[in-house]
């Protein structure tokens, strides 16, 4: 099952090296090494079959969603802490899978996003034939993973560039409208250059998973409207000082969220109308950070929150029990 | 003549399992010859086992009362062939708990001699509708479809209720097992003169005899006796091939689209469930004056030489079916009683075919249940329940000993089908839990009706306590009141008497 998962994610992967360049290949083999190291060390310590353990692909998914959640230059010690405190702390410390409240790579994002701010806002410019960028090669990009420095006469602000995402949440600040925002060549079609490409592979790969049934709709379905919703009617009333759904929908971590995030089912809801709850709720929290927190974007906060969430969820969407009084007396 | 129809209610979740069915059908019914010795169990059905009326030594003939049926759940047993009563004793049997039973054990003669009908009995339409259930009662009769609830005594509980439908079912939607489909290609006529004795006995007017989509032979036997018989009130239905619905509540739910409710019967929603094979069973008893000595089973699988159904003589053992159907394969490596979702595995086959054994099927290898790996909530196990509950929760509650949560979530309206183990990714083997748990939630219920016991005896112990003091108490100042009353020399004289009595001591 979580083979498939990764199977899945591969489109997205090469579109995110094609317009992110080889940084993310780094940050997946760095975060997959110390997932499964910390899984490892985990079972060990508990006790339990390490085989058993690593067999069933789990951590390497970790990995892999953190890979997708960093920037393609990423120093590698942020990455290793995100990926420990992920398996170590979010998932072992919890009971291992299956007992995890958080999702775990969510966890181990939120993690270094608080405590590297710096390293984790730095996005290189996207791939744009039409404009100016400076890009770094397969070997000062594996340097900076290494060592944290850039090559000499290359500053942060030369080779970076910021997210559409942090671009219109500081438009917005700045009060520019979003139709002048959209003006600039890097916010693409929807939702930014090569991001709404990313998004394109991304939901391939969730489309497949649909279909193989190793998800469900419920949640991918709830985390699309949660969004878009409020986000379509903010639009209609006010297309100014509201970005427009198709942007929220293609920038950021969102088709990600809906297909791959959200649909872990150890941390989701279980009952088929609770995992519609969740994915809505999810998706409403992603646009009211969007909108109104001071983090660019709320995929990680998002999910983590709903997961607090799952246990009343459950027990409040449990479905009609064959043969029970329909309407559920209080007791 | 009436066709299967398709206007059906919902049935939430269930498999579609493969069947092997194809095995055992091939060929007819064989009968199984008279062994030479018969062992019957004197509790071939739930309830109150049957009372013993014969001694050792005693020669009885087929069909003749052997044990009483005893208690208000009961059900007599008769002799399956005529020979000599040998023991009465514990006996290996296939149920589901304990590995022993008391069995009358007979020693065949090879002549099988019937047992002369007391009486000549009317035809089952002149009789009043009571009489025919407590004649229902004497023929020992069952439920065939595996519950082996006895029929008489669930006929008279249905009378009490507002009925519309009589519903047969003949849907057998557990693999492996073809008793039921060849009954109903052979004995078509059986069946459905049963169903109408039953409507005689209830009173109903409808009665719907219910087939899965994968016995087309079997309803269009069915079709074609009902168009003989010309009796417009029975009606032909068919269903998807889907486990399980065959259970009682899910065919009610099937056909008639209503909800069994929780802890009830389905006569509270106005049906009454019978087994095709009970049906058949009943017509034998009235009609043919022969009670319930014999029944058709399956024995199958690949473990076994050449799978079929046969006709036997309860009491007949295991090892004597699977001889009869040219013994085990060399691969056999299993043996169930019942079919593989919901049967029991037995260590031995010297146990005897009773008035439950539907089938007998032996595997070449149990089924792999794979390494169990913790819940990781996937939910495909809520997907295929046909009640609707949520195993993943259960399961959870269930680790966890949280007797309300477990209440809350429907933990006993489990029909334990087996479906989310058989989808369950992590192999965790949810129906074995949920039936310990059930276990624990009955013993809990126990310990607290035997504290409420407890506290109530010391209750009335403490209250006797306190009123015999309060008794002695007034006895105590009647007695001083009159020493005041006697006055001084009285008092003197008490006294006198005490210290008398202590110096005596």
């Amino acid at each position: 099952m979580m083979l498939h998962v990764l199977l899945a994610l591969a489109p997205a992967a090469l579109a995110h090296v094609w317009y992110f360049g080889p940084g993310f290949l780094f940050n997946l083999i760095i975060a997959s090494a110390f997932c499964v190291a910390g899984e490892a060390l985990m079972t060990h310590a508990r006790g339990r079959d390490i085989e058993a353990a690593l067999s069933d692909y789990s951590s390497l998914v970790t990995a892999a969603l953190l890979a997708f959640a960093l920037p393609s230059l990423t120093p590698w010690w942020v990455t290793a802490t995100g990926a420990l405190f992920a398996v170590v702390a979010a998932k072992h410390l919890y009971g291992g899978i299956g007992f995890n409240v958080f999702n775990p790579a969510m966890a181990g994002y939120v993690v270094i996003l608080v405590t590297f701010p710096l390293e984790m806002n730095l996005w290189v410019a996207p791939r744009m034939g039409d404009i100016d960028y400076i890009s770094l090669t397969i070997m000062q990009t594996l340097a900076y993973t290494v060592t944290g420095s850039l090559p000499d006469g290359l500053s942060f602000d030369a080779i970076s560039r910021a997210t559409p995402l942090d671009a219109v949440q500081s438009g917005f600040r700045d009060m520019r409208t979003f139709a002048e925002l959209s003006v600039n060549p890097m916010m693409g079609d929807f939702g930014g250059r090569g991001w709404e490409w990313i998004g394109n592979f991304t939901a391939i790969g969730g489309f497949w998973l649909l279909v193989r049934k190793i998800i469900r709709w419920q949640i991918p379905t709830g985390v699309f409207a949660g969004l878009l919703l409020p986000a379509g009617l903010m639009y209609l009333v006010d297309p100014g000082t509201n970005a427009s759904p198709g942007f929220h929908l293609f920038s950021g971590a969102t088709i990600l969220c809906a297909f791959f995030i959200a649909t872990d089912p150890v941390s989701a809801a279980t009952s088929a109308k609770g995992r519609v709850v969740y994915g809505f709720g999810i998706g409403l929290l992603i646009f009211a950070i969007r909108r109104w927190g001071s983090f660019a974007d709320g995929v990680a906060f998002a999910v983590l929150l709903m997961n607090m969430a799952v246990p009343a969820i459950d027990y409040l969407t449990r479905p009609h029990i064959v043969g029970h009084p329909l309407r559920r007396g209080r007791q | 003549m009436s066709a299967p129809t398709y206007d059906l209610g919902k049935l939430h979740g269930g498999l579609r399992l493969e069947g092997h069915k194809s095995e055992s059908t091939a060929q007819a019914i064989y009968r199984v010859p008279v062994p030479a010795q018969l062992v019957l169990p004197i509790a071939q059905h739930v309830g109150d086992a049957a009372q013993p009326i014969v001694g050792i030594g005693e020669r009885v003939l087929k069909g003749q009362l052997i044990a009483e049926a005893y208690g208000t759940l009961g059900a007599p047993v008769h002799a399956s062939s005529s020979g000599k009563i040998v023991a009465i004793e514990p006996w290996p049997v296939a149920r589901r708990y304990g590995d022993n039973a008391p069995c009358i054990i007979i020693e065949s003669d090879g002549e099988d001699r019937a047992i002369e009908p007391a009486e000549t009995r009317p035809s089952y339409d002149s009789l009043r509708p009571d009489v025919l259930l407590s004649m229902i009662l004497q023929g020992g009769i069952v439920g065939l479809g595996g519950a082996v609830f006895p029929t008489a005594q669930k006929l008279m509980q249905a009378v009490t209720c507002e009925l519309t439908y009589l519903i047969l079912n003949g849907v057998e939607c557990e693999p492996y097992i073809s008793c039921d489909d060849m009954l109903m290609r052979e004995h078509a006529r059986e069946v459905l003169s049963g169903a109408q004795i039953l409507m005689h006995a209830l009173s109903l007017d409808v009665a719907y005899i219910v087939v899965e989509s994968d016995k087309p032979q079997a309803i269009q036997r069915l079709a074609e006796v009902m168009g003989e018989l010309d009796d417009e009130r029975l009606v032909l239905k068919q269903v998807p091939t889907i486990y399980p619905s065959g259970g009682e509540d899910q065919l009610v739910q099937l056909v008639t689209n209503l909800e069994v409710p929780t802890g009830g019967l389905p006569t509270d929603v106005g049906c009454l469930v019978q087994n095709v094979g009970t049906a058949a069973a009943i017509y034998k008893w009235i009609a043919d004056h022969e009670p319930l000595v014999s029944r058709i089973t399956t024995v199958t699988g690949d473990g076994i030489a050449q799978p079929m159904n046969v006709e036997a003589r309860l009491g007949t053992t295991v090892a004597d079916i699977v001889n009869f159907a040219g013994g085990y394969t060399e691969r056999a490596q299993q043996l169930i009683i019942g079919g593989p979702m919901t049967g029991k595995s037995v260590t031995t086959d010297r146990v005897p075919i009773v008035k439950a054994t539907n089938c007998i099927l032996v595997l070449s290898e149990a089924p792999s249940a794979g390494v169990e790996r913790p819940c990781i909530r996937c939910g495909e196990c809520a997907e295929v329940c046909p009640i609707q509950l949520l195993p993943q929760q259960l399961f959870w509650y269930a680790c966890a000993d949280d007797e309300s949560k477990l209440r809350r979530h429907g933990l006993t309206d489990c029909i334990e089908c087996g479906c989310c183990d058989l989808v369950c990714p992590s192999h965790i083997p949810l129906t074995a839990d949920f039936r310990k748990a059930k276990g624990r939630m009955q013993e809990l219920a126990d310990e607290k009706a035997r504290a409420e016991r407890a506290r109530q005896r010391f209750e009335a112990r403490s209250r006797r306590l306190e009123k015999e003091q309060r008794e002695r108490d007034s006895e105590l100042a009647e007695q001083k009141e009159a020493a005041k009353k006697a006055g001084p020399a009285a008092i003197a004289e008490i006294l006198k008497r005490k210290q008398q009595q202590s110096g005596d001591d």
